[in-house]
């Protein structure tokens, strides 16, 4: 169960007037608020226990790398990856796609080798595939969109193919907030011989995940979508899988010895993390895994779905609107546009209102030109809002409506 | 002729009487509605200024050695504040709009219409009028 006034009592900032409202937070799937306990956490690390990790052998030095190490031990646990090395400290999701793209892509696809995406992939699921393409002569393919906002199986089976050296797909699309059949698809690439990453960025904060369950090659996420702070992600990939790749970047950490005659690389994970990381970033990262953990995935997922259908059924109510992404498994995104009004305008009304949403084509400018639009009016939710705010999001688009006809 | 500063304090002045956000963006979107859509063959490639949301045109005619403006934009907040600026800058000399203070919109407290986080066009359209003013100059 969510007792939501205690959850709320958590988030500081949702007690912020906007321009002398209430706030109502309804760009989540942007950037998630944060807990107390995780901004208390910051502070207190650079407070009493901030040093470089992995180097000193001084007092603090160690008690940074136990907090960092026991961080990556939470992320492991939360996604049940067999061994904590399989979970590399990145900066966010589009690092961890960028580090598989020139690794794992630059060795294992070859001219004419075949990457399978879906038309509803963020920006930075799309880009990097296409450099490493232009790069390796590889060929990009990509599993068409229905007009519910869904992907049917049937294609992801035609156009997976002998040919397929790598899926990299979405697990929630940002746009639409349509749920993949990801086991489905992590199924069949495997059937085909590929290798399978699967983009959490919209799932991991939603959705119960069992990497191993899933048997999925590879899995990413960020840190501030989950609550947790910014510049923080994570690259989860299977032990053999990352054992054969390349380091990404040179540097500190992720090396054994350094030489002019050769250089041994580390282990993993610090293969894959040169330099010095987001020490503060990464361990409390680790603090807001606890803060979810707390409350459930599974009670998240459940209280987020109710709010979710019931956002739906108020939103369709409204006369001249409608809803883009109307798949039978969605997480808690609504894309919405209002007959002939631009998104912007309707942003700029629900700010003034204190209603925070996203406007704009949402880093998916491929699901707009399916749809045939320039971009949508988002709102995306989070097991700290509640019916109220979506009753508040209604009046504020019926305001909207009214001004802008 | 009123020069520049003397319509922005108009504008300055016709805001000051709105205390709510509400009528001032009334205003706004009224104001936007009853701009002269610029012709179709202005709306080129070329005329577009780049916003990551809402789309600008802005044409530009020397005339008897003043610039003229032709703007529009597809989100109606923001043709209200290019209708802004058009009123403000438009008719003048090209050294006068080239070295102008735009005070205004921050004085209307619109100012978070000129934010990079807006992606509307409005800084880009700003900078395009005084480029127009300053290449206009030279001729």
């Amino acid at each position: 169960m969510i007792d939501i006034q205690k959850i709320r009592a958590d988030f500081p900032i949702l007690n912020e007037k906007i321009r002398g409202k209430q706030l109502v937070y309804l760009d989540n799937g942007a950037s998630t608020q944060k807990p107390q306990t995780v901004i208390d956490a910051e502070k207190y690390f650079y407070e009493h226990q901030y040093a470089n990790i992995h180097r000193g052998v001084h007092f603090l030095s160690q008690i940074g790398t136990d907090l960092y190490e026991q961080s990556r031990k939470k992320i492991q646990q939360f996604i049940n990856a067999k061994h904590d090395y399989e979970v590399i400290f990145t900066k966010g999701t589009t690092n961890s796609i960028n580090l598989v793209a020139y690794t794992f892509g630059r060795k294992f696809i070859q001219e004419g080798d075949e990457i399978v995406v879906s038309e509803m992939e963020h920006h930075s699921n799309i880009v990097p595939w296409q450099m490493l393409c232009d790069e390796k002569k590889c060929i990009l393919k990509v599993i068409p969109l229905q007009p519910d906002g869904t992907i049917l199986v049937e294609d992801a089976q035609k156009i997976i193919t002998s040919k397929t050296k790598l899926v990299s797909i979405t697990y929630v699309s940002n746009a639409l907030g349509t749920i993949n059949p990801i086991k489905e698809l992590i199924e069949i690439a495997h059937q085909k011989g590929a290798k399978i990453l699967i983009d959490a960025a919209q799932a991991i904060q939603h959705i119960p995940i069992d990497v191993q369950t899933l048997d999925v090659d590879f899995l990413v996420f960020s840190g501030h979508k989950i609550y947790g702070p910014t510049g923080t992600g994570i690259l989860y990939g299977k032990e053999e899988i990352l054992n054969e790749m390349p380091p990404f970047e040179g540097g500190g950490d992720m090396i054994k010895s350094v030489s002019f005659k050769g250089t041994v690389f580390n282990d993993l994970p610090f293969k894959f993390e040169a330099g010095t990381p987001h020490i503060s970033g990464c361990i409390t990262l680790g603090t807001a895994i606890d803060y979810v953990q707390k409350i459930g995935i599974e009670n998240i997922y459940r209280y987020e779905h109710n709010l979710l259908q019931y956002a739906t059924t108020q939103l369709q109510q409204i006369d001249g609107l409608k809803i883009f992404g109307t798949a039978q498994q969605k997480s808690s995104v609504i894309s919405f546009l209002l007959e002939g009004i631009h998104p912007y305008d309707v942003g700029v009304i629900l700010d003034n209102q204190g209603i925070a949403i996203r406007t704009g084509h949402h880093c998916a400018q491929p699901v707009m030109d399916y749809f045939g639009i320039t971009g949508t009016c988002r709102a995306t939710f989070a097991f700290y809002n509640t019916h109220d705010e979506v009753d508040a999001l209604v009046q504020g688009i019926l305001k909207a409506k009214k001004m802008l006809s | 002729m009123k020069t520049i500063n003397e319509i922005q304090d108009e504008i300055v002045d016709d805001f000051s009487m709105y205390e709510d956000w509400n009528d001032k963006y009334e205003y706004l979107i009224e104001f936007g509605k009853s701009l002269p859509l610029i012709a179709d063959k202005y709306k080129t490639e070329d005329n577009r200024i780049h916003g990551c949301q809402s789309k600008v045109w802005l044409h530009a005619e020397l005339n008897n050695g003043l610039l003229n403006f032709f703007a529009d934009s597809d989100a109606i907040i923001t043709k209200g504040i290019v209708g802004l600026l058009v009123k403000v800058l438009s008719g003048h000399r090209p050294q006068e709009i080239a070295a102008t203070d735009l005070y205004f919109i921050e004085k209307i407290g619109l100012k978070e219409h000129l934010s990079p986080t807006r992606a509307n066009g409005l800084v880009s359209m700003i900078k395009k009028m005084k480029t127009y003013g300053i290449a206009y100059q030279a001729k």
